[in-house]
């Protein structure tokens, strides 16, 4: 039962890693950039979305219908302040660019938060559970893995049907041909990083809701993404999703092994993935 | 008539390394020029520079008298020029028809003269293969899906980079066939190839380049072979 217990966890949990993997699959899959200040981005939208909170008095679905949009204007920003100046074949420009921003980022937060934890008040949502038997499974990472299908679920179709999919996947597939066929890829890049980072901001809603966050955390949540995104395969969405049920299911029974062991075993079937099958497990060659 | 596209003294670097010496090149609406030269004279450096992928002045490039040079590939499609691309350059891990869709969704806001159905009756085949991945058709098929992709622009001018390269004669013949039908609909043809005889059949003139120059250029029938011979390997100065 303990094994059964372990595995619902694990699913749970992955919803909330493939909130953090989402974007960064598309960011990787569209641009090949590997966007290092993802999960600062994340901890810093949580951070804001706790200000607004006991600022405005409001709960915690309405400060997600007030953070997603912010979430998706700094997404547009960074794309192009920063990100569609150093985007190019050779990925090192970027990754230079992400790194110091993360460094920036971090120390800012530190600046206006603390190092203080906080957490976002969820009016009892944060307890509630449903009893099956022996095994209880929290309200809130249903509604969590829930969101995270939907918004894989989401993406997936619009990168299928809508014109702004087919100029992301021309973009992704050949960058100058899709150019020479019309299409402005720097528009493109930043709508891709505006839903990048808008998914970040359902993560950073959970995340608030769920545990702490403190300015510091956010390079643990980037290890996390970037984890599950190679587990599943580079660059493909519903790859990034599966890539965050196996960490998830991975740190979960780990947990039930050794209370200490968890997080080690997450990263262990990371390596081992890496080691066997380095275009991860749903990626094709 | 003002001329679709006119190129005024072109040059062209790549760093240090100069590729396009003054090259003066009229395409007036609706012909079909060919542009011949061996290898490494400049003729895909020459598109390139028309497409805005290659940095130039603005006057250098003028598009019905407009300066356009140095301005991104975008605006030079939503311009009216569209290019079929040397090694076809499909998106691959996308069908048939939703390559032919990106052209559609980004095409230059003229009339609607390319249809998904024109191209499909155009190539029949590519209708039966709409739901396949690009990348899955064979050599001929490929250029076929990259030729509807730039005809979906709705060009007035279309650049064609090396069409036959790589493809049998069947094939090449094939695609050729068409060439008079794009013409009828209005739009005129840069043919850059490396079969002269090819290049002289299927055009109303011609510019030979050497070494990035312009080293000849007269209307295709009248052009001898010796002529094209001198301005295609150098060694005289052939200008007819």
């Amino acid at each position: 039962m303990q094994w059964l217990d372990g595995l619902i966890q694990g699913v749970l949990l992955g919803g909330l890693y493939a909130q953090y993997a989402l974007g960064m699959a598309l960011m990787f899959g569209v641009m090949r950039i590997v966007n290092l200040t993802h999960g600062d981005l994340m901890i810093l939208l949580a951070l804001i979305g706790i200000s607004l909170s006991s600022a405005l008095g409001i709960g915690p679905w309405m400060v997600l219908v007030l953070l997603v949009p912010l979430a998706a204007a700094i997404g547009w920003l960074l794309q192009r302040a920063v990100l569609n100046k150093v985007v190019s074949e050779d990925p090192l420009p970027s990754l230079i660019a992400t790194f110091g921003l993360s460094v920036a980022l971090q120390n800012a937060m530190l600046q206006v938060w603390s190092a203080d934890t906080r957490s976002l008040p969820g009016g009892g949502i944060e307890q509630a559970s449903w009893q099956i038997g022996s095994i209880y499974i929290g309200v809130l990472p249903v509604i969590v893995l829930v969101a995270a299908i939907c918004l894989t679920g989401g993406l997936s179709q619009l990168m299928s049907h809508t014109r702004f999919g087919r100029a992301l996947r021309a973009s992704a597939a050949d960058v100058e041909a899709a150019a020479m066929t019309g299409v402005n890829p720097k528009t493109v890049y930043a709508l891709a990083t505006a839903i990048a980072v808008g998914v970040l901001g359902f993560a950073a809603v959970f995340q608030g809701l769920r545990s702490t966050v403190a300015p510091a955390d956010g390079a643990a949540q980037l290890i996390y993404a970037f984890e599950a995104v190679i587990i599943g395969g580079m660059g493909s969405v519903w790859g990034a999703f599966l890539g965050a049920m196996v960490l998830g299911i991975s740190q979960s029974i780990g947990f039930r092994i050794d209370p200490g062991f968890g997080i080690l075993a997450g990263h262990l079937v990371f390596l081992l993935v890496l080691a066997v099958r380095p275009q991860g497990i749903f990626g094709r060659n | 008539m003002t001329p679709i596209l006119s190129t005024k003294g072109l040059t062209a670097f790549y760093g240090d390394f100069q590729a396009l010496f003054g090259v003066d090149v009229e395409i007036a609406p609706g012909e079909t020029v060919a542009l011949i030269g061996a290898n490494g004279a400049g003729k895909s450096t020459f598109l390139r520079s028309i497409m805005g992928l290659i940095r130039v002045k603005p006057e250098m490039i003028q598009l019905d008298g407009r300066p356009v040079g140095g301005e991104p590939p975008h605006r030079i499609v939503s311009g009216g020029v569209a290019i079929v691309p040397e090694g076809r350059r499909l998106f691959a891990g996308m069908t048939v028809e939703e390559n032919l869709r990106v052209a559609i969704d980004n095409a230059s806001g003229r009339d609607g003269t390319w249809t998904l159905d024109r191209v499909f009756s155009l190539f029949p085949i590519l209708k039966e293969k709409r739901r396949e991945p690009a990348q899955r058709l064979s050599g001929g098929q490929q250029q076929m899906v990259s030729i509807g992709r730039a005809l979906l622009n709705q060009p007035r001018l279309l650049l064609c980079d090396e069409i036959s390269l790589g493809l049998a004669p069947r094939v090449i013949r094939e695609i050729y066939e068409i060439m008079p039908e794009i013409s009828e609909a209005g739009t005129a043809v840069v043919l850059v190839e490396q079969d002269v005889s090819l290049a002289k059949q299927a055009s109303d003139r011609l510019y030979c380049m050497l070494e990035g120059r312009i080293t000849l250029t007269g209307r295709s029938g009248e052009i001898s072979r010796d002529q094209i011979a001198a301005a295609y390997f150098g060694g005289s100065d052939a200008v007819a």
